[in-house]
């Protein structure tokens, strides 16, 4: 990859002021990208089936799908793709970049915002913006399921608590005819506020294992 | 002398001989005592012609008399300290106000003995009081975060340790030679020794005083955890550096010089390893003690003193490894024990821990009231507090700029400003400045007194200013959620996505190495460690889950009884039912059924349940029963008083069977039978009402409400402001009452207890016309109870899993008939929950 060619560091660059990553990061992701894709121009669903680490995923599914959601690619669309070009990809890594140190508290604001609606997303299967106690379950149940001891019932109740905890905390008391529709984005913003999103949901993108892509293959 | 004020005297000296003095002073002290004594004894002894009544025995109980009196006198004193007006106590941290009470006890003993003979002495010091702090803040360390920190603890700890150590050391050493300290007979090394004594920071003092700051976790657990294993490594240093004055200045070389690093490592090494053995021995053992509950508890504290002893014996590092011993046991200690020895150990251990940290501090203060040990050097003291102060800002600086190249999210420089702050010193240098050896290091007494100084300057000024600063630089905060069990959801899903992340991007990343660790834990280690059972309940959101299930039905039971619920307090005439043999077979009749019937209904419902949590699969009162005329008030009644009979009763009342190696409420297998099979009949009618026609109230929408309220049969329907009111739940839970005994008749005819004459209809009780009657007979709360329960919130949310998975908690129940009562007493959760529709 070395060498450079007018077109793809162009095109890089281009990236890196979108996405927010360094030119060098990009460089990295891309040599990664075209080792997932065994040098194709796009990437499927069975290329993430094969990186081995991932099989013992219990959220695999989920993760994977992520990076097909077209919400994730900052359009207004909605709907999955069946395929996804660099671009894409970078974009969607590009939600778990670190922040750049000395944030302004705006930015950082709309930093975790953004974050916090990438996990929404994933959640939100249908995409109607709520996440409903059904979605819930199915990603607990996924949650659980690499442990076998706990069975679909138990994973079952321990949603519906969870998800009850919510409408207590969100909405407050209810009133005895109300229910509950399932937790909007408002207030899964509410209920994660407390935890330091912008600083967890965050991975080094320095020291990629490169080396599998050179020996590898 | 006046017998009173001398038996006083005794007294408190003798306390502080037995506690605190080391067998040399005990020795020096005791001939003392022994004078003082005689002089008492000498009268009695003299007119002894005949036989004594009674006698005076003061010298045999002397010693644990005064230990025990002045384990008393801390008590007493935490106790008042804590008392102490709000004001007092909100400015000054407790560890200082204990202190200065110190001072007061000291100035007393010394005003009485006009000499401080009592100090907190090094051995009592080391084996006695600290190593259960330790232990303590090692059992209940946050392993996660912990570990997640580990690098940048070691790197404090470690570096920041030797850092101190060393600027603190070499510049005092500077300014000797430069002469402003004037004329002492201290060496480099010695200096270099004090330093070593006096750059620990103290776990104590930390403790004592973040514990009342609450700043965030990862602020705390830095500098907790530096303060924890920078104890170790100063040990380890003040002991290299010990040998080397031991040594000599010339007979230093390379050699010597490699080799105390190369000890430094074994020792501090050695002795975590040590740490981390005893635990896995700690761990095995409790995989077996199941017999022997009641003293299964003990073997924490033994095993963990054990660990302490062994690396002092080896001469490895102890508190390492009574910290190592800690971190890593508790998490299969806890698995594999009873829950109930779990709480035991919880408290006791708190219990010493809280006790060693009062004496220290105490005797921090009594000690010092002291003419003997008191040398001032206004150079070296000053100096020394503020090389301690300035270097341990460096340092904390220094080392955080060099972590935060490394970290993903950086420590911000208000925690560093904290942190350095939090540099406390304690007890842990005072008693190594004890242990200094006057042959070799003549100025011994002034580097206990500087020693005494930093620590009463830096636990009482800095811990009064602690919580202001921490105000005024607005530090993140610990966040307290009440979000338990989503929080950890969210935790969980979180760490898989990150995970999942790094291995797209193909980085070898924490995350990685976490899930690698924790595969090998759990395939391998938690196999050797842990009961089979134990793994099954191990996880921690079902441990959650598990516990805010527990925490409901307390909470349920006790609301209940203050509410005045009769269902918890029953007369004592017991039905004598032979439960066990209807039972068995109405239970084998209607079992299956029962499976058919919940894999049907759920997936009739499935399509049902998109807007509405509340799924009951098992139709507890039909909104329908409302058509369902009075008619049958009569058994209403009946009904009811067969309840009342039949009820379990919350029986904590102990039998009292004295034994000494059991220790349980009363309850014998009949009875948790007995239990079992009432919930079960009760879900057995439920079933058969739903098999019977009719509608099942699977959902609850306002249509739903509006069509109970036109169908209430009562003639309240108007009276939709009351609706809450007693007359409506009365009305209600009588239709209730009536269609559920008509199902109940139907069961009993098949050949229950109907020919039981408790069973038998009754007629003189109308006035007591209950309204909690409904079809669950386990512990039917009042109907009081059952309205206003699910409206806190805290209720509509700890009852939701019962609420809403009724089916999964009758599938624990049918797996398991040997439950405990604990989880009888979760069932009328769902009872009442089953029944709330109606009252919406």
């Amino acid at each position: 990859m070395g060498t450079s060619q007018s077109g793809p560091v162009h095109r890089f660059q281009d990236l890196a002021h979108k996405t927010g990553f360094s030119i060098e990061e990009i460089k990295t992701l891309n040599t990664r990208f075209l080792y997932l894709t065994q040098d194709e121009d796009t990437l499927r669903r069975e290329h993430l089936a094969n990186v081995s680490d991932l099989a013992l995923n219990p959220i695999r599914r989920q993760i994977i799908e992520a990076f097909f959601d077209k919400r994730n690619m900052g359009e207004k669309e909605r709907g999955c793709l069946q395929e996804i070009g660099f671009e894409e990809f970078v974009t969607v890594l590009s939600f778990f970049r670190p922040p750049k140190p000395h944030t302004a508290d705006e930015e950082m604001k709309n930093i975790k915002k953004e974050k916090l609606r990438f996990l929404f997303n994933m959640h939100d299967t249908d995409n109607d913006g709520i996440i409903t106690l059904d979605e819930y379950r199915c990603v607990v149940e996924e949650l659980l399921s690499s442990y076998e001891i706990i069975g679909a019932e138990t994973a079952k109740a321990i949603t519906d608590a969870a998800m009850l905890e919510v409408a207590n905390v969100t909405v407050g008391q209810m009133a005895p005819d109300e229910f509950y529709e399932g937790i909007t984005f408002e207030q899964f913003m509410q209920i994660l506020k407390d935890v330091e999103i912008e600083t967890k949901m965050n991975i080094h993108f320095w020291n990629l294992d490169t080396m599998t892509v050179q020996c590898g293959k | 002398m006046p017998m009173p004020s001398s038996v006083y005297f005794c007294l408190l000296r003798a306390v502080f001989l037995v506690c605190f003095v080391n067998p040399l002073i005990i020795l020096g002290l005791s001939e003392d005592v022994n004078e003082i004594q005689d002089h008492h004894h000498h009268q009695p002894k003299e007119n002894l012609t005949g036989l004594p009544i009674v006698t005076f025995k003061w010298h045999h109980v002397q010693t644990p008399y005064l230990v025990i009196i002045w384990v008393f006198v801390a008590g007493l004193a935490k106790l008042s300290v804590v008392e102490l007006s709000h004001h007092v106590t909100s400015v000054f941290p407790e560890s200082g106000l204990l202190i200065m009470l110190g001072f007061v006890l000291g100035g007393i003993v010394w005003g009485a003995d006009m000499a401080q003979s009592f100090k907190l002495i090094p051995p009592t010091f080391f084996y006695y009081l600290l190593p259960q702090i330790i232990l303590d803040a090692s059992y209940f360390m946050p392993n996660k975060l912990f570990f997640s920190n580990l690098g940048a603890i070691l790197i404090y700890a470690i570096f920041g340790t030797c850092w101190n150590a060393a600027t603190v050391g070499l510049s005092l050493w500077g300014c000797y030679e430069a002469g402003v300290m004037g004329n002492l007979d201290i060496g480099l090394l010695q200096f270099l020794l004090f330093g070593s004594l006096i750059a620990a920071v103290d776990p104590v003092a930390v403790i004592a005083v973040f514990e009342e700051v609450h700043v965030n976790e990862v602020l705390f657990i830095l500098v907790f955890g530096e303060s924890l294993l920078n104890d170790g490594v100063t040990v380890v240093l003040y002991n290299v550096f010990d040998a080397f004055v031991s040594l000599g200045g010339p007979r230093i070389d390379a050699a010597e010089i490699f080799k105390g690093i190369f000890s430094f490592v074994v020792v501090a090494f050695g002795g975590s390893f040590l740490g981390i053995v005893f635990a896995i021995l700690l761990s095995l053992l409790t995989r077996c003690t199941k017999h022997i509950q009641i003293i299964e508890a003990g073997f924490i504290f033994v095993v963990g003193y054990l660990s302490y002893l062994t690396a002092e014996m080896l001469s490895l590092s102890a508190i390492l490894s009574i910290t190592f011993c800690g971190i890593c046991c508790q998490k299969y200690v806890n698995a594999n024990m009873d829950e109930k020895s779990v709480t035991t150990v919880r408290h006791a251990m708190k219990l010493l821990a809280n006790g060693s940290e009062i004496m220290i501090f105490l005797f921090l203060g009594v000690t010092a009231v002291d003419t003997e040990i008191w040398v001032w050097n206004t150079g070296f003291i000053l100096l020394t507090l503020l090389f301690v102060f300035i270097y341990r800002i460096i340092g904390t600086f220094l080392f955080t700029w060099m972590l935060n190249k490394f970290r993903l999210v950086p420590i911000e420089v208000i925690d560093q400003v904290v942190m350095s702050y939090g540099g406390l010193r304690g007890a842990v240098a005072y008693g190594l400045a004890a242990m200094l050896d006057e042959d070799k290091i003549p100025e011994k007494n002034l580097m206990i007194s500087t020693t005494l100084i930093v620590v009463y300057f830096t636990v009482i000024l800095q811990g009064i200013t602690m919580k202001p600063l921490v105000q005024w630089l607005k530090v993140k905060r610990a966040a307290h959620s009440d979000l338990k069990l989503i929080e950890k959801l969210n935790n969980r899903a979180f760490d898989h996505i990150l995970a999942a992340v790094e291995d797209i991007c193909g980085r070898i990343g924490d995350n990685w190495w976490t899930r690698g660790w924790n595969r090998f834990e759990e395939n391998y280690i938690s196999w050797l460690l842990m009961k089979s059972k134990a793994r099954k309940n191990r996880d921690y959101l079902f441990n959650i889950f598990h516990k805010l299930n527990l925490e409901d039905a307390i909470n349920y039971v006790s609301e209940g009884e203050r509410q005045g619920s009769l269902a918890f307090s029953r007369s004592d005439e017991a039905a004598n039912v032979d439960f066990k043999k209807q039972f068995g077979s109405e239970f084998a009749d209607v079992m299956p059924n029962i499976m058919v019937d919940m894999s049907n209904y759920e997936l009739g419902i499935e399509h049902f349940s998109v807007t509405s949590i509340v799924k009951d699969t098992i139709p507890s009162v039909s909104l329908d029963i409302h058509g369902q005329d009075r008619k049958n008030a009569m058994d209403d009644i009946n009904a009811h008083h067969l309840l009342q009979q039949h009820l379990y009763r919350s029986r904590k009342n102990h039998r009292h069977k004295y034994s000494r190696s059991h220790f349980s409420i009363n309850q014998n297998e009949d009875e948790v039978q007995e239990i079992f099979q009432r919930t079960m009949r009760s879900r057995l009618e439920s079933f058969k009402s739903a098999k019977m026609g009719v509608n099942p109230a699977k959902k609850i929408t306002k249509h739903h409400k509006k069509e109970l309220m036109h169908k209430m049969p009562n003639g309240h329907t108007d009276s939709t402001g009351h609706l809450y009111g007693d007359e409506v739940d009365r009305a209600v839970g009588r239709d209730t009452g009536a269609i559920n005994s008509t199902f109940m008749r139907d069961m009993y005819t098949i050949g229950a207890g109907i020919e039981n004459p408790v069973f038998l209809p009754d007629m003189d009780s109308p006035a007591h016309s209950p309204p909690w009657l409904m079809e669950t007979e386990a512990v039917a709360p009042s109907q009081r109870a059952q309205r206003r329960l699910p409206w806190t919130p805290n209720r509509l949310r700890r009852l939701a899993p019962m609420r809403i998975s009724t089916c999964s908690t009758d599938s624990f129940l049918m797996a398991d008939v040997s439950l405990t009562l604990e989880e009888h007493e979760e069932q009328p959760q769902t009872d009442n929950e089953d029944m709330r529709p109606v009252f919406d």
